[in-house]
This record gives C-alpha cells, structure tokens and sequence, in this order.
C-alpha cells in the first residue's frame, strides 16, 4: 500500500533523497531548491540516512563534491537552481564527460540578470547539451517520482551518464499538493546498490579520471557520450515499466492527453501542462479537440516517438518557457519542429515564449493559444510563428 | 471539477496568512480531499501585503496558476482594505471573511459595493483572550471553515488538536490557547 501524504515539491524530491540513501551529499543553498538540501541535512543530523553531507562554499564545489564522489565510485547527489547551475556550468560538462552517473535536483529559476528568483526555464535550456539526461516534472508526485527512477537510469551500464530531474521553481517546489509515497523498503529495493564498473578506490583495478584528451581520441569519447545518450531512452523506457510494476504509475518519454484524436495540440512542460490539462478538459465538454503532448524525457529528445504523436493533429503549438534570444524560437519549438522535418512530417507549428521570470501562467492564457491553433486551422495561414503569452501589452496595468 | 474551491488569502507578513492557508491544506486533506497550499511569493518582509492561495476539491488538481476567481477571500489585516483590491474577481456566490472591527458602513464601501456575503470577525479580541498575545491566523482558519463548510466544526477541531500536539510538542502551554481561539472563533464570525 502505498502512503498517502501531502508535500510540497522540495519535500517530495528531499524524502526521495532520504529514501534512497545515496552515499554522498554535496550542495550549497539557492532559492528556491534550498530546502531541498536544508530538509536533507536534518536527515543526515538525526541519523535518519548515514549519507556524508558536504556542506561546500559553491555551487562549482557543490559539483566537484559529487563528481570526487561517484570517481571514488560511490553514489553522489545534489540540488541547485538557476545561477547555482550557472556556477557548476565548468563542472557539468566534466561530470557527463566523465561518464558520472550523479543525480542533481533542478528546481527552475530563471537565471540573472535582471535578478529574479521565480521560475522559468533558462536555467536548464543553459546546460541542454550538456550530456546530461533531463526530465521535466509536472507536480510534485512527478518530481519525487523522476528521482526515484533517476539513479536505475543514469548508473545502467549502456548509459553511465548524469541525470537531472527538473520541477518548477516556487510553483511545484512549494506548493503543498497531494501526493503518493511508496515505502522505504520498496524504494530500496528499487533503486539497489551501486555497483560502478570502474572506480578510483578499487585497488585491484587502477585507473585515471580525466587526463588530458587531445585530437587522437576526444572526438570518439565524445561519439560515446553520444552512443549513452541515444541507449539511455530505451533504459529510461525499461526502468519506467518496473516503477509502474511498483506503483500502478505509467511514465513513458512524454504524456498525451487527449491527444489521440486532438485536432490541435500544446506541447510543454513542467506546471504548466497541469494547467494545460485543466482548460482541456473544459475545451473537451465544449466539442473542440484540444490535446497535450507534454514532454517528460528532454534529453535524450525522443525525436521519431515525438514526431509520430503530433503527425495527426492539424496545428501545434509549443510553448517554451525560455527565450533563446535568438530570433529564431524557443528550444523545445526548434526541437520539435526538427523532429517533425526529419520524419518528413508537416503540421503547422507556432512558438510561444511564456512565463519567464515567474510570470503567472493562467488558464486563460492556455485557453487562448488553443482559440490561435483554431484560427490556425481554419485560415491555413500563420503570419508570425514567433509568439509571446503573457506578455504585457501597451495600455496593460 | 465542479466541486472545486479556491480561496484567496490577504496578510500582512508575519501574521501568518501562509501558514493558515497550509493549515487549511492539512486539515481538508485529513478528511480526504485533493488539496493546493501555496504562497505568492514575493519580496518577503515584515508587514508588506502577501497573498496565499488553497484549492480544495474531491477530484484531483491539475490547475497550477494563481487564483483569479475565488469562491472565498479571507483578509488577515483590515488595513490591506486601502491599498489591496481584496474582492478582485470574487465570485458573488462566495463570500469575504474579514479580521476587523471596522463600521458595516465603511466596509460597504472599502468593498467597492461587492454583492456577496460579507462576514466579520475580531480575530485580535480572541486571540488575545485565547493566547494572550496578537497571532490572527487561527481564529481566521476557523472563520472560513465556517463560512466555507468545507468540513464539519468537530472535524476540524478534532484535526487541529492533533496537529498543534504535534506542532507545539515542545510548547505543549500553547495548544490549549490555541484549541480555544478555533473555539472562540467557529462562534464569534458572523455575517453583516
């Protein structure tokens, strides 16, 4: 049976952490991923866990910590956001480089400047090619979830690469909603143990980390990382079935809803699906086909599965809650619309750049992207494909 | 979602509206139901106006926004009346519930002619007498369980006993005093 609790997303996220054990523990605070470390450190101090936490200086140590830790060959985690990940950036890509299967919490935020603690996206579009395995979570049950599976993922021997579960600053993250716990001997039983392959304190096998890695071979260790990247969606596949095993909860690469015989559709991520679910439903009771494509699995991009999902609606819009500032559209619109061209696959597709800084996203707004998408398929004509939702306008208070 | 209820909270900070508003979280998810607590949050300070929400239904909440619409609103501190629009979007078919002493007049007319039921309540005699000290948050839970019915009165002394043992377990001297401002406070909102 599993336990019935209500948590906001840090709680869930810092009671997955404190269900899995992992051996080390290496974070610095930043709002609004602090508690996330702050409840984990209570853990460590009434013996709860007996995970060595690491109180670092910085975030760039709070990732060195981590990376010290899985190269030792134990099992490392820890949380940041927004101008903490900014600061680890050096260190991201020598985690992944290295093949270090460490597992970070993302809680989103955008990143400075102007200074602005709420929730946007730029901070995980920052480190999206980074090699890092992403996954995007829609409340709090998600986030907690996505952790749960995070370490089976990452330490898969196909895959050996980092992993981040991100959720929505101040919105998941302190939000307290119902959620569904399994228990510790379940969790441990799932996750297991930590057995790396290679490993600096194995003294039958030694070996160097990270030397200097010039034109003869950087080039196939990086088509390596490539390789782990592509395996890792069958394993992220693998690892979701065994978790439904466990809690009757069904995770694939993304979630349709309502999607199957949608005419128009959303494509996003993180909070703002819920939303997107709410004026569904609502859209539905009125005859109009609206559906939902939201992105769980980022990276790796599920590419052909994407495509294929969205081939039979008529109009898609995709909403990206960070602005590339790159007069061409937002990540995810760039990667879907890639992923549609590839498969040979023309659906008229629209950009929407939203919510950044915190920007509240309402059910209005949702609402009013799927009247677009209708107009869409009526006239057959999109005069910008680059949009904004949200923003203020001349006049507005 | 039909059964949904969303309700607005105005404070001041530090007077606890947060912390009532996941209070009422607890207490609505203990008899059962999909619950929200959340805070807007913004610049943190003693005193400046904030805002919490809960939404509280039977059926699982998808919805992650803020909330436009209440079916209820609960104003922590009646000086937010001047320079907080406390019944935007309220529906009329809701009610407001406000911490004040002020004349029905000048309610009527800091309320901008709002049609729905409007209750007061003196959260400060009551806490005061309860506590001994100024802390609003308990009598106004109290207050918009009553005016909401989203549970019974027992319920939610029942359940507020069991999470004050838990939450004062090291100032067990305050759980009586607290008890007894819900008390106080079920009886004392009343409707103008």
């Amino acid at each position: 049976m599993s336990i019935r609790e209500r948590l906001s997303g840090n709680e869930a996220t810092a009671t997955a952490m404190k269900q899995i054990n992992p051996d080390v523990v290496a974070a610095f605070p930043i709002t609004p991923s602090t508690e996330i470390p702050q409840y984990f450190s209570t853990f460590v101090a009434n013996g709860t866990v007996d995970t060595e936490f690491v109180a670092v200086e910085s975030e760039h140590s709070a990732m060195s910590a981590c990376i010290g830790a899985e190269a030792a060959g134990s099992r490392a985690m820890t949380a940041t956001s927004a101008n903490g990940l900014s600061l680890m950036w050096e260190m991201i890509y020598i985690a992944s480089s290295l093949r270090l299967p460490i597992v970070l919490s993302l809680v989103n935020r955008a990143v400075s400047g102007p200074l602005n603690i709420h929730c946007d996206h730029s901070d995980a579009m920052g480190v999206r090619d980074s090699g890092w395995i992403m996954l995007f979570s829609e409340n709090n049950q998600e986030a907690y979830d996505n952790t749960l599976m995070a370490h089976r993922i990452a330490e898969h021997k196909d895959v050996m690469l980092p992993l981040m579960v991100c959720q929505d600053g101040f919105i998941t993250s302190h939000a307290i909603e119902n959620i569904e716990l399994v228990e510790d001997d379940k969790v441990k039983e799932f996750v297991g143990e930590y057995k790396p392959e290679h490993y600096l304190l194995n003294k039958e096998e030694p070996i160097a980390v990270g030397p200097l890695d010039l034109q003869a071979y950087l080039f196939e260790h990086k088509t390596q990382q490539a390789i782990a990247m592509k395996n890792a969606k069958q394993v992220i596949l693998d690892v979701s079935k065994d978790f439904e095993k466990m809690t009757g909860r069904n995770y694939g690469l993304f979630e349709e809803y309502q999607l199957e015989d949608a005419e128009i559709a959303i494509v996003c991520m993180n909070s703002t699906a819920g939303t997107t679910k709410f004026v569904i439903d609502n859209l539905r009771k009125k005859g109009i086909k609206a559906g939902l494509l939201k992105i769980r699995v980022f990276r790796p991009f599920p590419v052909d599965e994407v495509a294929k999902s969205l081939s039979h609606v008529k109009a898609i819009a995709i909403l990206d809650r960070a602005d590339s500032l790159n007069a061409a559209g937002g990540a995810l619109f760039e990667d879907v619309t890639s992923a549609m061209y590839v498969n040979n696959i023309h659906v008229s597709a629209v950009n929407y750049i939203y919510g950044i800084g915190g920007r509240d996203t309402k059910a209005d707004d949702i609402e009013s992207v799927y009247t677009d998408l209708l107009e869409i398929v009526k006239t057959n004509k999109i005069d910008n494909p680059y949009r904004y939702l949200g923003l203020r306008k001349e006049g507005d208070k | 979602m039909d059964n949904l209820i969303e309700i607005r909270w105005h404070g001041r900070g530090g007077q606890g509206a947060k912390t009532a508003s996941l209070l009422l979280a607890d207490a609505a998810f203990n008899t059962g139901k999909y619950i929200q607590g959340f805070p807007e949050y913004g610049p943190e300070r003693m005193g400046a106006p904030i805002t919490a929400y809960n939404r509280i239904s039977s059926n699982p909440i998808t919805i992650h926004s803020n909330i436009y619409e209440p079916d209820y609103v609960v104003v922590v501190d009646d000086t937010l009346l001047e320079c907080v629009d406390v019944t935007a979007g309220l529906k009329e078919s809701g009610a407001i519930v406000i911490n004040t002493t002020k004349s029905v007049d000048y309610l009527k007319t800091a309320l901008k002619g709002y049609k729905g039921s409007i209750y007061t309540i003196d959260a400060r005699k009551i806490s005061e007498e309860a506590l001994g000290k100024y802390f609003p948050n308990t009598p106004m839970l109290a207050a918009i369980v009553k005016v909401s019915g989203i549970m019974t009165d027992e319920a939610l002394l029942e359940d507020m006993k069991e999470s004050f043992q838990h939450k004062f377990a090291k100032k067990p001297e305050v759980i009586d005093g607290n008890m007894k401002a819900l008390e106080l406070a079920l009886k004392e909102v009343k409707k103008i």
